[in-house]
């Protein structure tokens, strides 16, 4: 019975995928990064190291109205010196057409593991920082947001 | 013109932990928008931004379409010798753009 039931799951779980599939070049315009290549895209990163939640901050602002330019600064706790010290910053997202946003190198003289800069959010969303440190631990933080006016997928006037 | 704007600060005490605030204009197509035509319009953006001081590189950012036009990056190093910051924006298509800024450090 038990494993008729997960027979099932995997059947229907590839059914899922072979329809996405199926589905994707007719999606192809409003084709968008979704929670799983989020997920995908972090292990690229990360590969099979443990994420932990911690010492990194992501700072955006929970409700824009305007998608286009959203203000994002993320920190990251590190006394920033040469034997402990930030690698890099990598920042994702789930549903722009992408799941990266961008990965910032730091190092040992940057002082304070600190940067900001303007996003793009194509629809209300979670997005994810995950910080690298010298000793190959990996740490990150989330922000959902809500998005009233959505970054332009659509076609230019 | 693509045009840079650059904030560094002129003077600095030694081991002093600075920020240096960035502006670029540039539209950074997404090469996901389609014209009246409905003609793909192609991808344009910067890709990267990399910092040097006297040199050597302290601040690199790979950016992606998610990136808003006109990108504004700030980031902080050590200031640890007088000399120059040199930040270079590379685009898709065209020359990279560098500015330099001069610091003097006490």
């Amino acid at each position: 019975m038990l494993g008729n039931d997960s027979e099932k799951a995997t059947r229907r779980h590839f059914l899922a995928v072979a329809g996405g599939v199926a589905l994707a070049p007719l999606l192809l315009r409003s084709a968008r990064a979704t929670p799983d290549t989020m997920g995908a895209a972090i292990r690229e990163v990360v590969g099979e190291a443990p994420v932990r939640e911690g010492k990194i901050a992501l700072e955006l602002p929970p409700l824009v109205e305007n998608g286009n330019a959203v203000p994002m600064t993320v920190t990251v706790e590190s006394p920033m010196t040469a034997a402990e010290y930030v690698k890099r910053i990598h920042v994702f997202n789930e549903k722009n057409p992408q799941p990266v946003i961008a990965t910032f190198h730091l190092g040992p003289r940057a002082g304070k593991a600190k940067v900001s800069t303007r996003v793009r959010l194509a629809d209300s969303q979670k997005v994810v920082a995950i910080a690298e440190l010298s000793d190959g631990s990996f740490w990150s933080a989330s922000a959902d947001m809500i998005v009233t006016l959505a970054a332009c997928l659509e076609e230019s006037p | 013109m693509t045009q840079a704007l650059v904030n560094v600060p002129a003077k600095a005490k030694r081991g002093e932990v600075i920020e240096i605030k960035t502006l670029i204009s540039h539209p950074m197509e997404t090469g996901y928008r389609h014209d009246t035509n409905g003609a793909p319009i192609p991808r344009d953006i910067i890709h990267t931004f990399v910092a040097r001081y006297n040199g050597e590189e302290v601040f690199r950012a790979d950016l992606h379409p998610a990136i808003a036009a006109n990108p504004f990056i700030t980031f902080f190093t050590l200031a640890s010798e007088s000399g120059v910051i040199e930040l270079t924006w590379t685009p898709d298509h065209g020359e990279p753009v560098t500015q330099k800024a001069n610091i003097t450090v006490e």
